[in-house]
């Protein structure tokens, strides 16, 4: 057997492909991309006894080997190309057993390319449910392939699986040869372009030549010279791809219809689908429908404010210890400085979202393991639509409140790229955990803590707006880009919708852990990475001023001694490092706004992250440390006063035209980073950083100017 | 000869009918991987709120489609 043998798991959507591959590598799994392309690529190792392991390849679900989206794409890539890096010694093929034919046609397409297989056949409980029975000895007599039934959700025959894999790896054959009978003649659907394509190229499978025809300009392992040759071969032979690919279908159907007329006996009653029917007549009804999707939507969002602040506030209090703890026992220096207030400080920016983030996808994992988000996209489908986006864009909207970097990774299964593309460019428009911090301490300070309508409170009411407003501006904007963005590509929503069934845990753990994973190492690297250089532009600045910083203050301010003198030189310092100077010169933007240069050091600040807005605030208003109590701080923002009129400075006008900026602005790097990642540039990011800023900046002036 | 009129779009819940063929080139090869062969009965599952997308059984398992996808697909009763 070959050490660190490839194996790749290969599967419909919803064929329990993943459950799978977690049952087979639990949690020896790394999630990393495939070169080129956004497609995540899961890899793990699975010990097959205790001298053997082999290497186990998750690839994105497929109906078939011709691609209509990236993930698709992926898989034809490594399948046809036996040098790939991922290219497997063997595939292992997974089908539902309880919708068989149709799951069938992805697997004598891959036999049809000679690879090694091995046919799984999982959910043959829910197949006996039904009344199906198959007689696997008599499949894999007809098919010629080992195969075996699992349950991937139980564990069941996961064993079995293992010892197969096995023994079929000791006698592997060549792969890639032409099989003595294969599922479909392709010699006989297009003779001459397979001729000529297997003398070219030396490829000995004709089923794999034709795909050459099929792909051609797509494979990404051909030359440009190879592509054009195989151009030359379309035209010379009338190579019409649509009717071949009809026609192999259609054969390939009628091969599997007669083989599984032997194999299987199916039950003429469908009285298995009636519950299912019966609960979708509640779960889509008009009304109870939309009633039950607003509830699940209203326990998410408590749960993601009201459960998630626990943890929040110990992860909180803990970077607080650590960076307390390191300050008073090291010495005072630059050093000391960069490693509490630039590197932890960034570090727990990071890990305080976790909490909402794990939340979240606890409660989507469960969703789409129990069948309901596939009822989602259904009720929201046709409404999303008329704003130039689709049902399957529900999943990222809602995660979008929680956090815009999962929420836009979550953006992968929507087909058509238009869609795809304006739910990304809207989905930070909702007001993620980030604003939060901001938005209590400014609706705090102008909104009145007294109730409305008895049992509503005015300041429950404000922060619920600007949600909505939030909500609003994405839908909105998308509407625009609809009617902007001239994009070609066909909308559909062509779907399978899966049985209900309980969810299981073991898969909603993993799901957590992993959206947790992406963000650390997504978001967290930038976010880390800003701090750092936004701590080196407020430590420093131009001029000697930093270094006289603590006489200047002390000749100024000869009474101040202890704290608040330590709290008058961090201001000090901070007006004259790099960030205070550019503040200042920013200025004479944001003056119309309503805001001063010290708003404008937030502004850059929070750039990295908008929470860090609160505590830059805190600094330049030289509450120091001391404050993170909100009172502090609000107290502080009360007293201070414009300069040129004497007035209070945070007047309602002020406070809501802030609101209203960091309600829409992008403010986020690692929202771009992300974007940057999924457009596989950065036309589109700018292009986002530009609307969302020219936006926020619009309705502040608005906002400002209406209410001043 | 048999003139197709009607569509799967026509269907109301519960209701059975068999796959004659389809109008759109492009729409049926996505169609016909999924298991919508011409032949194949097909049944009326669910339908969403106002009717759009329809959900309908085909070989054994759940299918949903928008209506106007639904409409290229030409059906016998």
């Amino acid at each position: 057997m070959k050490t660190s043998a490839k194996i790749a798991l290969i599967g419909n959507p919803n064929s329990g492909k993943s459950s799978l591959f977690n049952q087979l590598t639990g949690l020896n799994q790394k999630i990393g991309n495939f070169p080129g392309v956004t497609v995540d690529k899961k890899t793990g190792v699975c010990r097959l006894d205790s001298s053997a392991s082999i290497q186990v390849i998750d690839l994105p679900g497929t109906y078939s080997l011709y691609p209509k989206s990236p993930d698709e794409k992926v898989v034809m890539d490594i399948i046809t190309n036996p040098l790939d890096a991922s290219y497997p010694d063997l595939v292992v093929v997974v089908v539902d057993a309880s919708s068989l034919n149709r799951n069938l046609l992805l697997f004598t397409e891959i036999r049809d390319l000679g690879l090694p297989l091995i046919l799984a056949l999982n959910m043959l409980d829910i197949a006996s449910r039904e009344g199906i029975s198959i007689q696997t000895s008599v499949l894999q007599n007809t098919l010629q392939v080992p195969v075996v039934g699992i349950n991937a959700r139980t564990g069941e025959g996961i064993e079995d699986l293992k010892a197969i894999i096995h023994t079929s790896l000791q006698k592997l054959p060549k792969p890639a040869l032409q099989l003595e009978s294969s599922f479909v003649n392709t010699q006989a659907l297009a003779p001459e372009i397979v001729s000529g394509i297997k003398e070219r190229f030396g490829v000995h499978n004709d089923y794999l030549a034709m795909h050459y025809a099929h792909q051609g300009k797509n494979l990404a392992f051909l030359s440009n010279d190879d592509k054009s040759h195989i151009e030359q071969l379309k035209q010379k032979y009338n190579f019409k791809h649509s009717l071949l690919q009809a026609k192999e279908t259609i054969a390939r159907y009628e091969r599997i219809n007669l083989i599984l007329d032997n194999a299987v006996k199916k039950p003429d009653s469908e009285e298995k689908d009636n519950i299912d029917t019966r609960v979708d007549k509640i779960l889509l009804h008009p009304v109870w429908g939309y009633a039950l999707f607003l509830t699940i939507l209203f326990l998410i969002f408590q749960a993601i404010f009201a459960w998630a602040s626990y943890p929040m506030d110990l992860i909180d209090a803990g970077i607080a210890a650590v960076n307390e703890f390191l300050k008073t026992s090291l010495p005072e220096s630059m050093l000391v400085s960069l490693l509490t207030d630039g590197l932890i400080a960034g570090i727990g920016g990071v890990l305080i979202f976790i909490p909402q983030i794990a939340i979240l996808f606890a409660f989507i994992a469960i969703l789409e393991e129990s069948g309901y988000m596939s009822r989602v996209v259904l009720l929201m489908d046709r409404v999303m639509r008329k704003f130039g986006l689709n049902g399957k864009s529900v999943v990222p909207l809602i995660s979008g409140v929680a956090c815009a970097v999962p929420a836009i990774m979550a953006t992968r299964n929507i087909d058509n790229w238009k869609e795809r593309l304006i739910t990304i460019l809207v989905t930070p428009l909702m007001s993620c955990s980030a604003r939060i911090p901001i938005y209590t301490i400014l609706i705090a300070l102008v909104v009145p803590d007294e109730p409305v309508l008895g049992i509503l409170n005015l300041q429950g009411v404000a922060l619920m707006g600007l949600y909505l407003l939030g909500f609003v501006a994405a839908i909105l904007s998308a509407w625009l880009m609809k009617l902007v963005l001239n994009i070609k590509g066909r909308s559909y929503l062509i779907m399978e919708v899966p049985a209900y069934r309980m969810p299981r845990w073991k898969n909603v753990g993993l799901t957590i852990i992993e959206k947790v994973k992406a963000f650390v190492l997504e978001a967290g690297k930038i976010i880390v990475a800003i701090s750092i250089v936004l701590w080196v532009l407020a430590s420093y600045g131009p001029s000697d001023k930093m270094e006289k910083a603590e006489t200047t203050v002390k000749l100024e301010n000869p009474t101040l001694s202890g704290q608040a003198l330590e709290d008058k030189i961090g201001s000090y310092k901070l007006e004259n490092s790099y960030a205070g100077h550019f503040g200042k010169f920013i200025e004479p933007v944001i003056r119309p706004l309503g805001y001063d240069w010290k708003i404008g050091i937030a502004l850059l600040t929070s750039f990295a992250a908008r929470e860090v807005f609160v505590g830059t605030l805190s600094t330049i208003y030289s509450v120091g440390s001391e404050a993170e109590n909100t009172d502090t701080i609000k107290e502080r923002l009360r007293k201070e006063t414009d300069p040129k009129t004497g007035l209070p400075l945070y007047t309602p006008a002020l406070a809501f035209s802030l609101l209203v900026f960091y309600a829409f602005a992008m403010q986020c790097m690692s929202t771009l980073a992300i974007v940057y990642r999924e457009t596989n540039g950065w036309k589109w990011p700018m292009i986002q950083l530009i609307y969302m800023t020219g936006l926020a900046y619009l309705s502040a002036l608005i906002v400002y100017t209406l209410l001043k | 000869m048999f003139n197709p009129v009607k569509s799967i779009a026509d269907l109301k819940i519960g209701e059975k009918a068999t796959i004659c063929c389809f109008k759109d080139e492009e729409m049926s090869l996505k169609l016909l991987e999924m298991g919508c062969l011409p032949g194949t009965e097909i049944k009326m599952s669910c339908k969403a709120p106002f009717g759009d997308p329809v959900c309908i059984r085909v070989s054994g398992y759940a299918l949903s489609l928008r209506k106007e996808e639904a409409a290229t697909i030409m059906i016998q009763q």
